[in-house]
């Protein structure tokens, strides 16, 4: 026990001895919580249209005046040339076109049915479909008012949806990022910090002189996990008060349960952390391995796009991602208040997980020295 | 033949790695308090041959006793046992001297009284007692091959093994790290060191000389260079390296 | 000099296991990605309470079902059971129906369903509803028409350009390649310089006969080699796997790549003449470079819909420059002259980041 001691002392005095790296490690959370709050969204809050209108007709710009009352539509030009929309596009000016073909309300009144043609940028495939979306109910609120003139219909719709938001009324996006950006932080520390301080032993040399020392390997591994543990956790703290003064975002549910669930979590990060490490002898490329699991951990947690649509294999893969089960988790505890039992699934998995991660490498610890 | 005054017996070790052979058949007994001087070329064994006395490595085949204790099975009392320098430098660079004694005092189960008491005896010693707080990276490449070493000896070990201490410092500091090897033998403590500079095979009391895998010569300095006609050690050594 | 090149070449090479990671991490990440990530939302989980259970609430309900959205994960019986199902996360979105739906749409002519999301997902909730919504309407259209005796209807032609099946990869793999090129030259230049100043061989390389600009041209080359290397998998991988096409040039898309590869390792060079350790240089990489090129270069967020100040930050970002000349070039098929603009950005950019590290170097050096 007081060779722990000594151990946690002395990796204490190195780790607030680097005033770079304590600066980064409060930092961080600011940079993380502004930019990423505010970046990581998907919303559209306007579509830059072009209408080209061939027709030229009252109709035509009753229809092209619809889409500039909509407060989601800026109508970038209003041109009578295909060419010109064109290039709009190839720009990046407009999102959308709006064509307008020629005879389009002589069409309307002899045959009743006319057509338009939208043209979406469709790059981003996603964004795509929902102005796609939301142009077609444009067009079709149009086509219900077509109607009411010409047939007098009484024009209230006869179908009424409400629509309300349960624990986050007004969307907030942040209250949703946020507690993901929090998973982040803690990922930081218990996996990037904690495997590189390991591997640095290595590199300089100091750790031969550790194993000739009576000290044993799991004092040597409990020395050298339990700061970062520890940090994780003071991290997490601080990202919580940030994101409180911040943002105010509501913590609905036991803020006591999510250290607990980031206590199991960081178990599984710092044994995947020793887990690099043992397999690794620079920082370098401990960096690089942990880089590599982070990403894909990451960009499969859901943090950025939902689980729910990916394919079966991708939530098998998910099965054995800690980041997402944490990630869940989190998110249920602040914005809907889940207590205990909601959560015990995945703080049963993520312990189970923790504890054999750690016996695993542990284990492989041992072998290599 | 275990014998009291024998501090490390070794019998028959052999170490392989894969089908190379590091260490063939090595026979010799250190006895308590002298200085035990590992001579070889580079790539002759020297540094497995003293992992595995340190415990570090599991010896392939053979018997080997270290402070009495086995180094199959007592890995761990033979540490308690031992303080142990590598030629690679093994202080903390981003703490400071006094950090330093601590934690490896700390470790080998030192209190913190008896840390400050020795910590303060060798910087006396070396004449450093005001830098105690400055940080290791800071210092000349000579003090730190002397706190190394201070610190390797701090908890009183029976044997301190030294891997290669002199290598890249200038003469007079390898002078004064030599006085520091004389003053802890004197103390009793064991002192098994390797090295290339064939000039320290002479302040040896007794030189052991590998060459591939194998001692070729074993003895004081003035038995072997009677025994090759030589003037010097390093004479001895050149004759045997020939031999091959 | 060439020795000194083979040296680092050597240095890089010879470990298997970096090896391994630097070719497979792109093919692995491009895969995964590729098939698994999508801003879409399909087979979402929803319930209903339906308190009315007629022929128009059941016609409405399966039409929602095959949408392909949604899929039904069970009927409720009350509304008290919505709180605890949200809470355990097992749905998404209830839709409930009024009492006498149907009696009621007949005789008065109005009759209420009431969506309620999990906003804790604001976007998912958000979307769900308006799809929801959409597929509500178009019944409610449905019957309109059918009471109306002259219909008049604008019907529109959606056409989806560059991208019709609207594919998420077309997105992802400029993303991507960005990435990797940023981690592959800046962040492991930065590092593997750093290491030289934290074993002191740096000094050693110094007082060679080298001069500081052999020395840095030295340390990139080979990342400069294996980054295009990495760059051509991912696009092959793009091309071949995931149908991405070629509309451009490819000449003119390998000169640009290249561009920002000495962009970014020039970058890497400025980082490093900063960073005194290996922990420090991969800290400021991370949370300098990484973090701003997956949030503002338009990787995964569009930067359009972001506040002013990121906005005008993302200006600063080689990376959002970058991916919008891959795409510009693959997808659209568009040649210089409409990127000549964003092509000179990323020029000045790498002579900035060359001057201030030369400027650096030379400070550390005095």
């Amino acid at each position: 026990m007081r060779t722990l001691q000594f151990i946690l002392q002395k990796e204490f005095i190195q780790l607030f001895r680097n005033k770079v790296m304590v600066r980064i490690i409060f930092i961080i959370p600011f940079v993380q919580m502004l930019i990423l709050a505010y970046t990581a969204t998907f919303e559209i809050k306007t579509v830059r249209l072009h209408v080209a209108d061939l027709d030229r007709t009252k109709t035509s710009r009753d229809l092209a005046g619809h889409f500039s009352g909509s407060p989601f539509y800026k109508i970038v030009a209003y041109s009578h040339s295909e060419k010109l929309s064109q290039d709009d596009i190839l720009k990046n000016r407009a999102h959308q076109v709006l064509t307008i073909p020629e005879g389009f309300e002589k069409d309307l009144l002899t045959s009743g049915n006319a057509k338009v043609q939208i043209v979406t940028n469709a790059i981003d495939g996603a964004a795509a479909a929902l102005m796609n979306a939301y142009t077609l109910s444009i067009i079709q609120d149009f086509n219900i008012n077509l109607l009411v003139e010409s047939t007098g219909i009484q024009a209230e719709e006869p179908i009424k949806t409400t629509r309300s938001f349960w624990f986050n009324p007004e969307l907030n996006y942040i209250n949703y990022m946020v507690p993901g950006i929090l998973v982040l932080l803690v990922t930081i520390i218990g996996m990037f910090m904690s495997g590189m301080n390991l591997v640095k032993e290595k590199e300089t040399g100091t750790i031969e002189q550790i194993n000739v020392t009576p000290i044993r390997k799991y004092q040597f591994i409990i020395g050298k996990l339990l700061p970062y543990w520890i940090v994780g956790l003071v991290e997490l703290a601080f990202g919580l008060v940030l994101a409180k003064l911040i943002f105010d975002i509501p913590i609905v549910g036991n803020v006591w349960l999510i250290f607990l669930v980031a206590a199991a979590y960081l178990l599984v990060t710092l044994a995947m952390a020793l887990f690099v490490s043992t397999k690794t002898n620079t920082q370098q490329q401990a960096m690089f391995l942990s880089w590599f699991f982070l990403v894909v951990f990451i960009l499969m947690s859901g943090l950025f796009t939902p689980v729910d649509s990916m394919p079966r294999w991708a939530k098998v893969i998910n099965t054995i991602n800690p980041v997402a089960y944490f990630i869940e988790v989190i998110r249920m505890i602040m914005l809907k208040g889940s207590g205990f039992t909601d959560i015990l699934r995945n703080l049963v998995i993520l312990t189970v997980y923790g504890i054999f991660a750690l016996w695993v490498a542990v284990w492989q610890y041992r072998k290599t020295t | 033949m275990t014998n009291d005054h024998h501090i490390i017996e070794v019998e028959n070790l052999v170490k392989k790695f894969g089908s190379f052979v590091a260490n063939d058949h090595l026979n010799f007994y250190v006895k308590r308090g002298e200085i035990f001087g590992f001579l070889g070329a580079n790539g002759a064994g020297k540094t497995t041959a003293i992992k595995i006395l340190c415990g570090l490595w599991k010896p392939t085949s053979g018997r080997i006793q270290v402070a009495g204790f086995d180094v199959y099975k007592e890995t761990e009392k033979i540490k308690r046992n031992i303080g142990y320098m590598s030629q690679k430098f093994s202080l903390y660079e981003d703490m400071t001297i006094a950090e330093n004694f601590t934690f490896y005092g700390g470790i080998y189960g030192m209190r913190m009284p008896g840390i400050r008491k020795k910590m303060s005896f060798f910087l006396e010693k070396l004449g450093i007692v005001e830098y105690k707080d400055r940080v290791i990276s800071d210092l000349p490449l000579g003090w730190k091959q002397k706190l190394a070493f201070s610190i390797a000896i701090m908890h009183d070990p029976a044997i301190v093994f030294l891997d290669e201490p002199t290598s890249g410092v200038d003469p007079l500091t390898r002078r004064q790290f030599w006085d520091m090897i004389y003053e802890a033998a004197h103390d009793g403590i064991t002192v098994f060191l390797t090295t290339h500079y064939m000039d320290e095979a002479e302040y040896c009391e007794r030189v052991s000389i590998m060459v591939d895998g194998r001692i070729e010569a074993l003895g004081t300095p003035s038995e072997q260079k009677k025994q090759f006609g030589a003037e010097s050690m390093e004479e001895v050594f050149i004759r045997l390296a020939r031999k091959q | 000099m060439r020795g000194f090149i083979i040296k680092e070449f050597y240095h890089i090479f010879r470990d298997v296991r970096t090896m391994i990671i630097l070719f497979g991490m792109p093919v692995i990440q491009i895969l995964l990605f590729g098939f698994a990530l999508t801003n879409e939302i399909r087979n979402a989980r929803i319930a209903v309470l339906d308190h009315s259970k007629d022929d128009v609430t059941t016609e409405i309900i399966s039409r929602i079902t095959s949408s392909g959205y949604f899929i039904l994960d069970e009927y409720l019986e009350s509304e008290e059971q919505i709180e605890d199902l949200f809470r355990k996360g097992k749905i998404k979105e209830v839709i409930i129906f009024e009492e006498n739906f149907a009696e009621k749409l007949v005789k008065d002519k109005t009759a209420g369903i009431q969506i309620i999301g999990d906003a804790s997902d604001p976007n998912t909730a958000n979307l769900l509803a308006n799809y929801t919504n959409a597929i509500i309407k178009d019944y409610q259209a449905g019957m309109l028409l059918n009471q109306a005796s002259i219909p008049m209807v604008i019907t529109p032609e959606p056409k989806m350009l560059f991208n019709p099946e609207l594919k998420g990869v077309f997105m992802f793999v400029p993303g991507i390649i960005t990435i990797l090129l940023m981690l592959v030259c800046a962040m492991m230049t930065s590092i593997s310089i750093a290491k030289e100043k934290e074993l002191g061989t740096m000094e050693i390389l110094l007082v060679s006969p080298l001069k500081p600009l052999q020395i840095i041209l030295g340390k990139v080359t080979p990342y400069i080699l294996l980054s295009l290397i990495n760059a051509l998998t991912i696009l092959a991988l793009g091309y071949f796997v995931f149908g991405m096409p070629m509309r451009g040039n490819i000449v003119l898309l390998l000169l640009e790549t290249i561009l920002f590869i000495i962009m970014a390792l020039s970058m890497g060079i400025l980082i490093s003449t900063i960073a005194k350790t290996q922990q420090v240089a991969l800290m400021v990489s991370l949370a300098g470079l990484m973090l701003p090129t997956i949030l503002l270069s338009g990787f995964i967020f569009p930067v359009e819909n972001m506040p002013w100040a990121l906005r005008t930050l993302s200006n600063i970002m080689p990376s959002k420059w970058f991916i919008i000349i891959i795409k510009n070039i693959m997808l659209k098929g568009i040649d210089i002259t409409y990127i000549w603009k964003e092509t000179l950005i990323l020029v000045f950019m790498t002579l900035f980041f060359i001057t201030l590290s030369v400027k650096n170097f030379k400070i550390r050096l005095a």
